[in-house]
């Protein structure tokens, strides 16, 4: 089975060179795209190919590039951006492309600028992420060496300036028009859309903004075809994912594997099943702000499209195992508080709303429920739904949320009869 | 005041930028580094620089939790409360820290060595319990071996 985004990573083993991924064809697709493509005939092979974003919104990729206007003449300057923000709890797979091969996203970002005719591009890089930074910055200046940055790449007439922004914090820094604002110095306060970014994004210009994984891929693309791309993928989105596993089981980690794999095989091939002495309960299939997976969904196909007919969504693939000696009530009080906090306080359902579902959650955790407040959290999930907030940072605390209620609805009524935290 | 080698350092981050606003961040950063947090008097330095007001300024020095507006002990401690770490028992790693040190999430030492602060994912969460220390990740966190790991830190 082909691993494309990660059969370079060596656990390790520091990444490859340019000269070294050069040499395993890895910047082929920049050669390709720059040298016998127009930008729309790059743009519409990623259309083709469907390559759905990796972030966790699963947006068609060459839709998103083909928005962005290509007129000559307004079109300077325009601006790609990897969001390379990754915060969602329970998320770790940017992170492992960009230690282990930052080229990989350099090629790709080098092809997405191309298509779009973006002059300049940034990495917008979390700070925790160190390790990668100093990876990309190593890459960096060898792809600029090489020629594969700056100005009239491969003799192309291409010109792309690559610049790392490291973040200083915050969650909401991943929504695509917050993570704008913080890129101009402001506070990462989501903006109204539309205006989309393809038509003002970045300091008032055409922007594209792309996940990692996502970037990761666009020079294989090129390189290999879109019937390729497809055929690694066991479902109607192409390519292959990478799915992560963390929680109690008894090998926790990140595989590559082909979109649509099962969750079951996710789990108990690929993770190792759970640790000796815990049961499985549920499980956020991809990431905090997605909806509970349990027991009957084991064998649902991860895939954007499968994983919404169950209920939830794919989100970013790396999944959260609840097991039987975690309090529900507990995870769901650790998740909601962490929106809470993270809501930028912009609009009031999610910065009034966060704090009182964290409060009720805290109130039933500790014995001091009543049965009306799960009445009361359930109306709070239909007001933090989309439609009701600025962004779509309230509807995704409201997920775990809304089929936490549903599926563990025994352990909360448990907790307000016995007036006490079982697992305690 | 700011020193030479601030300045210089937030000038070549401003090149970044078509405005030198959109180097607020980058000023804010540049100046933590260098004195360990940003104080009312730096806010006001960063904002002649960048022809900002100084609530403009403090507005995103506020807004983002890596940008310290307190002074801080000599080594942060960050460690991940986040919902993978909760799993694997981050509550036990705590307790013990707290205990060693004498601080709650949010306060320093006495003797100005430790400051104890809570982060949420540090994208570590197939190794939790895991924090940071100042710039270094540490990950399977154990009772038994975090005491030993805050001792590197003088």
């Amino acid at each position: 089975m082909e691993r494309p985004l990660t059969e370079h990573i060596k656990p390790g083993a520091p990444p490859l060179t340019f000269e070294e991924y050069r040499k395993a064809g890895g910047y082929e697709g920049v050669r390709k795209a720059l040298k016998e493509m127009s930008p729309t005939e790059v743009t519409n092979l990623i259309k083709d190919a469907k390559l759905l974003g990796r972030g966790g919104a699963g947006f068609p990729t060459g839709v998103k590039w083909s928005l962005v206007p290509m007129e000559p003449d307004r079109s300077k300057p325009k601006y790609l951006v990897c969001n390379a923000d990754e915060m969602e709890p329970g998320t770790f797979k940017d992170r492992y492309l960009l230690e282990g091969n930052p080229h990989q996203l350099i090629a790709g970002m080098i092809v997405a600028a191309y298509a779009i005719q973006a002059d300049k591009a940034y990495i917008f890089l979390r700070w925790a992420y160190k390790k990668a930074e100093k990876a990309l910055r190593k890459a960096l200046a060898e792809a600029y060496e090489a020629g594969y940055l700056g100005e009239n790449i491969l003799g192309s007439g291409f010109n792309l300036d690559l610049n790392i922004h490291v973040s200083a914090g915050r969650y909401i820094c991943g929504e695509e028009t917050a993570l704008l604002n913080s890129l101009e110095g402001k506070r990462a306060i989501p903006r109204t859309k539309p205006p989309f970014p393809a038509a003002s994004g970045l300091f008032g210009r055409p922007t594209v903004v792309n996940n990692v994984e996502t970037l990761s891929w666009a020079s294989h693309i090129v390189s290999h075809g879109a019937a390729w791309f497809k055929s690694l993928s066991l479902t109607e989105t192409g390519g292959t994912k990478i799915f992560g596993v963390s929680g109690r089981v008894k090998n926790p980690g990140l595989w590559e594997l082909p979109m649509g794999t099962t969750v079951r095989e996710i789990l108990e091939e690929h993770a190792g099943g759970m640790t000796e002495g815990y049961r499985f309960r549920g499980a956020l299939p991809g990431g905090a702000s997605t909806d509970f997976l349990v027991e009957q969904h084991l064998d649902i196909q991860m895939d954007f499209a499968t994983v919404a007919a169950a209920g939830s969504r794919m989100g970013t693939g790396t999944m959260i195992i609840l097991d039987d000696k975690t309090c529900p009530v507990a995870f769901l009080k650790n998740i909601e508080r962490f929106f809470a906090l993270e809501s930028c306080g912009w609009c009031t359902p999610c910065r009034e709303g966060l704090p009182w579902v964290e409060k009720i959650l805290t109130a039933i955790e500790e014995g001091r429920g009543r049965m009306e407040h799960l009445d009361t959290l359930k109306s709070q999930t239909k007001y933090l739904a989309p439609g009701h907030t600025f962004c779509a940072h309230a509807p995704g605390a409201a997920e775990p949320l809304q089929s936490g209620l549903k599926y563990f609805h025994d352990d909360f009524v448990q907790h307000i009869h016995d007036k006490k935290c079982p697992w305690k | 005041m700011l020193t030479d080698k601030e300045k210089k350092e937030i000038f070549e981050e401003v090149k970044q930028y078509p405005s030198p606003k959109g180097a607020c961040i980058d000023a804010l950063k540049v100046v933590q580094e260098h004195r360990g947090w940003v104080s009312d008097e730096s806010v006001k330095d960063i904002a002649g620089i960048l022809e900002m007001s100084n609530e403009e300024v403090d507005s995103v020095a506020t807004f983002y939790p890596r940008i310290y507006r307190k002074p801080v002990g000599r080594n942060v401690i960050l460690l991940c409360d986040g919902i993978s770490c909760m799993i694997m028992g981050y509550e036990s790693i705590y307790e013990h820290i707290s205990k060693q040190l004498g601080i709650s999430f949010g306060e320093t030492t006495e003797d100005g060595r430790y400051t104890l602060l809570p982060i949420s994912c540090l994208g570590d969460c197939d190794h939790a319990p895991s924090m940071m220390i100042n710039n270094d990740h540490y990950n399977n966190l154990t009772i038994e071996n975090v005491v030993e790991l805050l001792d590197d830190y003088k």
